[in-house]
C-alpha cells in the first residue's frame, strides 16, 4: 500500500499517511493534533478540513456536516478521507459553543475534603 | 412511574452505513437482531429485555436519533397521558401499530429542546432472550462481545431545558434525580428518572436543538466494562473516554463512537434513587469532576462532539 505526504498549510504539519488510513488516522497515530478529533465516524463534523490540492478517496460522511456544496469545495471529514496522491490539507474553523467555552476556561475543581 | 411511565421502551438511530453498524451494535455490544421492516430498518434487542426490541437502526446519510420511546403500564395510561400531553400544549402524532413491526400505537411529542418522544402501551413479547421463563439458568451462552444487559438511557443536548423539565415531571410524572447548576442560578443538566435508576432520560443545554450525545447500555460489573475497554481496542473501534467513574450518577463508565459517530455508553453502577430523594446537585465549577470523577478535567470532545 503506497504512502503519500499528508501536508497542513495552516499548521505547517507534515505526516506520512497510507492509502488505506483515513488522514486523520495517520495524524493521531504520529501524535500530531493538526485537526480537531471528534467522532472518528463521519458524524460529528470536529476534523472538517479543506482538501487544497491531491486526490483521494472518501467514505461515508454525515450530510449535515458536508452537505454537497462544501464537498464540492474539497470540505470533508479527515476520518473518512483516503489519499491516493500526496495531499495539502488547511483547517476550516469551527463554531464554538458558548456554554462550553465558558466551562472550560472555569477553574479545575476545588473541593479538597480529603484533607 | 408516578404517572404510569414504566421504562425507556426504544431508541431510533441513524446510520451511514447499516452493515457496519450492525457489527457495532450486534458482534461488540452484544445485542441481538430480532427483525427488519421494509423500510429496511433493522431491529435489535438486549438479552434481559422482554419485549420484541429496543433499538431500531435506520440507514440514511445524516447519524443522531429519530425519537426515543418510553414504555406505559396500559392502553388507558397512553390515553390519559396522551389528553394530559394536549393540556401542556404539545402537538401530538399519533402513530398507528404495526409501523414498527410488533409495536402497538405510538403517540408522538416534541419537546422544547427539539427532540421527538413517543409513549406506547403495547409491543410484541417474546420473554427475555437465551434463558426460559421457567427456571431459567443465570445468562444465556451465545452472546457477542459486550453482553450488553438492557438499552438504559440517552442524553440529549439542546436548548429550552425548564421547558422540557416541566413536561416531564408535571405531565409524565417523571423526578428529577440530578442537575447541574450554573452560578447563576440555571440548570444546565438535568437527569430525569420514572423508576429507581439514577437517570432514564438526562439533557444537557445546548443553544443547537435535537442533538444525540450518547445512547447507553447497562452491563453488570466493573470488570465487564474493563473487558469492553479491550474489545473497543481489539475492533479498533473510537474511543471518547474511559473507563473510568462519573461524578453525576457515580457511575463505572466507558463511551465509544458506532461507525456513523454517534456515542455508545456501556457502564455499570452508580446510585439509585426515589421519588422523596431531593435532587443531587453538582455546580458548574466542578463540572470536571461532575464528568469524569477520575481527572477532574473537561474533555472538550466529551462536551462538544453530538450527531
Amino acid at each position: 500500500m503506497p504512502a503519500y505526504r499528508v501536508f497542513n498549510r495552516t499548521t505547517g504539519d507534515s505526516f506520512t499517511c497510507d492509502g488505506d488510513q483515513s488522514v486523520l488516522k495517520a495524524m493521531e497515530a504520529v501524535g500530531k493534533k493538526c485537526v480537531p478529533v471528534g467522532c472518528r465516524g463521519g458524524g460529528c463534523g470536529f476534523c472538517k478540513i479543506r482538501v487544497v490540492e491531491g486526490d483521494f478517496e472518501c467514505g461515508k460522511m454525515s450530510k449535515a456536516h458536508v452537505p454537497p456544496e462544501a464537498l464540492a469545495q474539497g470540505e470533508v471529514l479527515a476520518c473518512r478521507i483516503y489519499p491516493q496522491a500526496d495531499l495539502t490539507i488547511e483547517c476550516v474553523p469551527q463554531p464554538v459553543d458558548a456554554v462550553v467555552e465558558q466551562a472550560t476556561r472555569a477553574k479545575q475543581t476545588t473541593t479538597k475534603a480529603m484533607r | 412511574m408516578k404517572k404510569g411511565v414504566m421504562r425507556p421502551g426504544h431508541v431510533q438511530i441513524r446510520v451511514l452505513d447499516m452493515k457496519e453498524a450492525l457489527e457495532h451494535y450486534t458482534d461488540l455490544m452484544g445485542l441481538i437482531e430480532t427483525d427488519r421492516d421494509d423500510q429496511g430498518r433493522v431491529y435489535l434487542k438486549a438479552w434481559t429485555e422482554v419485549d420484541k426490541f429496543s433499538v431500531v437502526l435506520r440507514e440514511t446519510d445524516q447519524p443522531g436519533c429519530d425519537f426515543m420511546g418510553f414504555k406505559v403500564l396500559d392502553e388507558n395510561t397512553l390515553v390519559s397521558l396522551t389528553q394530559d400531553l394536549k393540556g401542556f400544549g404539545l402537538e401530538v402524532e399519533e402513530i398507528p401499530a404495526e409501523e414498527l413491526k410488533g409495536c402497538g400505537r405510538r403517540v408522538r411529542f416534541t419537546v422544547a429542546s427539539g427532540h421527538a418522544f413517543e409513549l406506547y402501551a403495547d409491543k410484541e413479547y417474546t420473554g427475555k432472550w437465551g434463558v426460559t421463563e421457567v427456571n431459567p439458568e443465570a445468562w444465556p451462552r451465545d452472546l457477542s462481545g459486550m453482553k450488553a444487559v438492557r438499552f438504559d438511557h440517552a442524553l440529549f443536548y439542546g436548548p429550552n431545558l425548564p421547558e422540557v423539565l416541566d413536561v416531564f415531571t408535571n405531565v409524565l410524572g417523571f423526578h428529577l434525580a440530578e442537575q447541574v447548576m450554573d452560578p447563576d442560578g440555571n440548570r444546565i443538566a438535568q437527569f430525569l428518572t420514572a423508576s429507581m435508576k439514577e437517570h432514564d432520560i438526562a439533557f444537557i443545554h445546548s443553544d443547537q436543538p435535537g442533538q444525540l450525545h450518547h445512547t447507553s447500555y447497562y452491563l453488570e460489573t466493573w470488570e465487564d466494562v474493563l473487558r469492553a475497554a479491550d474489545l473497543i481496542s481489539m475492533t479498533d473501534t473510537s474511543i471518547d473516554i474511559g473507563p473510568t467513574r462519573h461524578g453525576l450518577t457515580h457511575g463505572k463508565t466507558i463511551y465509544f463512537f458506532d461507525p456513523s459517530g454517534n456515542r455508545c455508553e456501556v457502564f455499570c453502577g452508580g446510585d439509585y434513587t426515589y421519588p422523596d430523594h431531593k435532587p443531587v446537585t453538582w455546580t458548574a465549577d466542578e463540572l470536571g469532576k461532575a464528568i469524569f470523577y477520575h481527572d477532574r478535567q473537561l474533555n472538550e470532545r466529551f462536551l462538544t462532539v453530538l450527531t
